[in-house]
């Protein structure tokens, strides 16, 4: 075997390779960007505008508001702010961490059943959690009822309205981020990872910390940013606990102070927050690539024995039971018992608000996302990346951001047309774009493009160069091409992106609320009004509704994630 | 120690996965510094012995002595950890958060800085990865893991390495560099090891004792020179090599009349008179002779760059395989001369009416 001769021939190639594919794309930009290039750049500039307003903000400061904020509210926000985020990834990790292993790796009475039943919450809006969670255990809720029935008017309950109460809430509610990703990576490592580490002379427990553990980081990591982020931008579940953070503040801001200015400020600040969390959350993602070396896809399970698996199964369900099924039950319990009362034609009015914005909005989302992946296919440089990075960044934006920042130029767009129209037609009208759903729907697709992207191009992935060229070699070409080979092969993935986007959106409840036009009121805005009054019954309706309709993409979840 | 010590014992084990008897009765003995291999088809329980006496599964009955104590028997299993023993596994296990040298100091306990130092560069060097030991896993190729995993296993000085199919995940001319590089990175260390592998090839290069597996069981447990000349049975022969069997009956005080002419030569196994047997016949036992009386058809044609592999078709309707130089070309259907050379004599009487065993090509 002429062995010398083919090592030198196959270790010279490849970095020339590697290095010439930027190069060129470098060159092809100095010359001219292409149309696809320019269409990234307009749905990147999508992102960036908003981001540019809000840094902007500074340029006039609303001292006034600020000199009352400072001393009234900067502190205890900037401290609840890092509460609630430190609390609610601790939470998450605990359960996250903890299940994971349980399902991924080890095996008892009702893994099955729990490695897929124990991402349901992920269905339930963290508002729809908090105020099912304050109707149970607050003081007037049944269980403090009873145990003061039980103990007396003065014995000691913890209050639930606390920073413990939230923190309790958003951890149930957002395990599953943690959950999903740390149990693929336990999945594919645990048990050979645990043997490889015991013929090195570990414990089992040692070699869970010493080897499994620090193996997934990347995932742990990953799923624990996603979460920090959510945190950061949740509004409902904070203003349901009075609990104040940045994003309640801005929202006071803007409606309670009526200064758009110092809600902005507010916002860059959190903004700032958040970025520094994107950037993690970018290199983990690096990582977790690298991470994935020769490891078999499966691995075998850790058999508890005795008393262990019974108690993992008890764990699992006192776990499920308060993340989901007993929330999904009082809510159940409510709606019937207020269906009667309730369910009119104000219900469906704004049920129908809901529909028309998630459809409206999914459709715009998958089409744009579509856009993006060919031009990510056209073009595979650093430039288009880059800017389809940025196009996606949105999720990352709290939704009270967002709403600031699209606000703010759409309406002095929205002046300026005023104003045009009237010096050149002579014409008087009050708001153009203002009184539309172009604002709302500007900020859900910039929000979850990133969901419907990442669905739509990792079906893109499927459709390689060489299926085309196996397509025109059979003598499709152009349209046909693309309606006989591309859309079949991308259907599945358009659909995810559609229902992903659909079921954000009904949900989404900052954004609603602080852009809708007058009498476009949805079903997520209609709970935030009755729940600071306190009417959880009356809020049941509404919450079911987005629960069952957000079990659509946990179905979808559950068909792609193994079942094993 | 000296050279005969046993190290490695397995008294008649017995292995189950539910109810099915997985490996059955297996005894075997390995000396210090000694290779042993088991080979045999995917299924046969091979991985299952390697991982018992790792002491990842339980034993249903008899024992496994490891440098005079016991350390599995029905009901008692001394943990992995506590068992002095490494492994490299199927898809080397390594720790893709640890760089190379991290990897493998992973193992070394109980000594200061500098020893453990010294110790992890002096298993590089072995293994020829001083250069690599900062980088990651998958910054290296996959014969630079396998190597990782080999000198992680080895830097604790293990009593005994387990390997599990060590090279089938690489292509097949490293596997072939790296098992003979293996095993004398193994000699050199005199360390005792056990691996298992479906690849006769492997077994061949690596290994100073093979056990044939089959069904969970342990058919023969040879050197490699006698697994291929002295098969135990005309399953090792079958499994062992290429060849084929044919019929032929016994002779004149160890002569055998075949299809091939009456053969003369060493018999492995003393036969008696007129008994029916097949006979092995190994590619290397025909000779190519124009001259000869002995003709065949040929019937398929396998170029291997030196030499060709012919299937024949003898006149008695028996097949056998024939290695050629490749300058002898013939094309299917032409009828040769072929001269018989058979030193060894492997005879298996025939008991019952049994079909021909024709030896599929490896």
């Amino acid at each position: 075997m002429l062995v010398t001769a083919e090592q030198t021939t196959t270790v010279h190639q490849s970095p020339a390779k590697s290095s010439e594919a930027p190069l060129r794309g470098f060159i092809h930009l100095k010359v001219r960007p292409s149309g696809w290039q320019w269409l990234t750049l307009v749905i990147a500039l999508l992102v960036l505008v908003p981001l540019l307003v809000l840094a902007l903000a500074w340029s006039e400061p609303a001292w006034d508001i600020w000199k009352h904020f400072r001393e009234t509210l900067l502190n205890r926000l900037i401290l609840n702010t890092l509460i609630l985020v430190t609390g609610v990834s601790t939470g998450t990790l605990l359960l996250g961490i903890t299940l994971a292993w349980l399902t991924g790796a080890c095996n008892f009475p009702g893994r099955k059943i729990f490695s897929w039943t124990l991402l349901l919450p992920l269905a339930m809006p963290t508002y729809v959690l908090a105020f099912v969670f304050l109707g149970i255990f607050d003081y007037s809720g049944p269980v403090q009822t009873q145990l003061r029935g039980w103990f007396g008017r003065d014995a000691w309950i913890p209050d639930v309205r606390s920073a413990g109460g939230v923190i309790l809430v958003m951890s149930l509610a957002l395990y599953p981020y943690v959950y999903l990703l740390t149990r693929n990576a336990f999945r594919t490592q645990g048990k050979r990872a645990l043997e490889a580490a015991q013929s090195l002379g570990c414990s089992p427990a040692g070699g869970f910390f010493r080897v499994v553990l620090p193996m997934a980081r990347p995932w742990i990591a990953g799923g624990t940013t996603l979460v920090m982020m959510e945190a950061l931008a949740d509004f409902g579940a904070v203003s349901i606990f009075n609990f104040d953070t940045f994003t309640t503040a801005i929202y006071k801001a803007w409606f309670g102070f009526f200064s758009l200015p110092a809600a902005a400020q507010l916002s860059s600040l959190l903004v700032a927050m958040v970025f520094i969390l994107v950037a993690l959350e970018q290199r983990l993602r690096r990582r977790m690539r690298f991470a994935q070396s020769r490891i078999t896809p499966q691995s075998e399970r850790i058999q508890l024995a005795g008393a262990r698996r019974w108690l993992a199964t008890g764990y699992c369900l006192v776990v499920l039971g308060l993340a989901f099924l007993l929330p999904a039950a009082q809510l159940l319990a409510w709606s019937l018992e207020i269906f009667h009362e309730e369910f009119d034609s104000r219900y469906l009015g704004l049920f129908s608000h809901s529909l028309i914005l998630g459809f409206l909005s999914a459709i715009l989302i998958a089409m744009t996302a579509l856009l993006l992946a060919y031009a990510g296919r056209r073009h595979q440089d650093r430039l288009t990346h880059g800017l389809i990075r940025t196009a996606t960044l949105g999720y990352a934006l709290p939704g009270t951001v967002l709403a600031v920042g699209i606000f703010i130029p759409l309406a002095w767009l929205d002046n300026h047309l005023i104003s045009l129209s009237r010096t050149l037609f002579n014409v008087e009208i009050n708001q153009l774009l203002q009184g539309t759903i172009l604002i709302m729907i500007t900020a859900y697709m910039i929000r979850f493009m990133a969901a419907g992207f990442k669905s739509i191009d990792s079906a893109m992935h499927r459709v390689t160069n060489n299926i085309d060229e196996a397509s025109r070699l059979m003598g499709l070409r152009g349209i046909k091409l693309l309606y006989k080979v591309h859309l079949p092969m991308l259907r599945g993935g358009i659909f995810t992106a559609l229902t992903l986007a659909f079921v954000d959106v009904m949900k989404e409840m900052p954004i609603t609320l602080m852009t809708r036009p007058f009498g476009w009121d949805t079903l997520a805005v209609k709970i935030f009004e009755l729940t600071s009054e306190g009417e959880w019954e009356r809020a049941a309706l509404p919450a079911l509704t987005l629960l069952l309709s957000g079990l659509l993409p946990i179905v979808l979840l559950m068909r792609e994630t193994d079942r094993d | 120690m000296t050279d005969n010590q046993i190290i490695l014992e397995l008294k008649q084990i017995t292995q189950a996965y539910g109810s099915q008897l997985v490996v059955k009765d297996l005894s075997l003995t390995l000396t210090q510094g000694e290779i042993g291999c088991l080979l045999g088809a995917s299924g046969c329980g091979k991985t299952t012995v390697l991982r018992t006496i790792a002491g990842f599964e339980p034993l249903l009955d008899g024992e496994i002595i490891l440098n005079g104590e016991r350390v599995s028997r029905n009901g008692y299993q001394l943990p992995p950890a506590k068992r002095q023993i490494g492994m490299v596994f199927q898809d080397y296990a390594l720790f893709p958060h640890l760089s190379t040298f991290d990897n493998v100091a992973f193992g070394l306990k109980g000594m200061d800085k500098a020893t453990l130092i010294r110790r992890v560069n002096e298993v590089l060097e072995l293994v020829g990865l001083y250069s690599e030991h900062a980088r990651y896993p998958h910054e290296i190729s996959g014969g630079q893991q396998q190597r990782v995993a080999l000198a992680r296993a080895l830097a604790p000085k293990p009593q005994l390495l387990l390997m599990d199919e060590p090279f089938s995940n690489l292509d097949v001319t490293l596997r072939e560099r790296l098992s003979m590089e293996v095993r004398d990175i193994l000699k050199e260390y005199g360390t005792t090891a056990l691996f298992v592998t479906h690849n006769q090839h492997e077994a061949f290069a690596v290994a100073d004792r093979i056990g044939v597996m089959h069904n969970g069981e342990i058919l023969q447990w040879d050197s490699a020179h006698n697994l291929y000349h002295q098969p135990a049975s005309p399953q090792i022969a079958n499994f062992v090599g290429e060849g084929a069997l044919i019929k032929g009956v016994v002779r004149d005080k160890g002569k055998v009349e075949t299809g091939l002419g009456l053969l003369d030569g060493i018999m492995t196994a003393s036969t008696p008179d007129h008994t029916t047997v097949q006979l092995l016949v190994r590619p290397e036992d025909i000779l190519h002779n124009d001259d000869s009386q002995v003709k065949a058809k040929v019937l398929r044609r396998n170029f291997r760059g030196a030499n060709i592999m012919y299937t024949l078709l003898l006149e008695n309707g028996d097949k056998v395989q024939a290695l050629v130089p490749s300058h002898c070309d013939h094309q299917p259907g032409e009828r040769i001369g072929i001269q018989p050379d058979v030193r060894h004599l492997v005879l298996f009487p025939i008991v019952l009416q049994k079909r021909e065993i024709t030896i599929r090509t490896a």
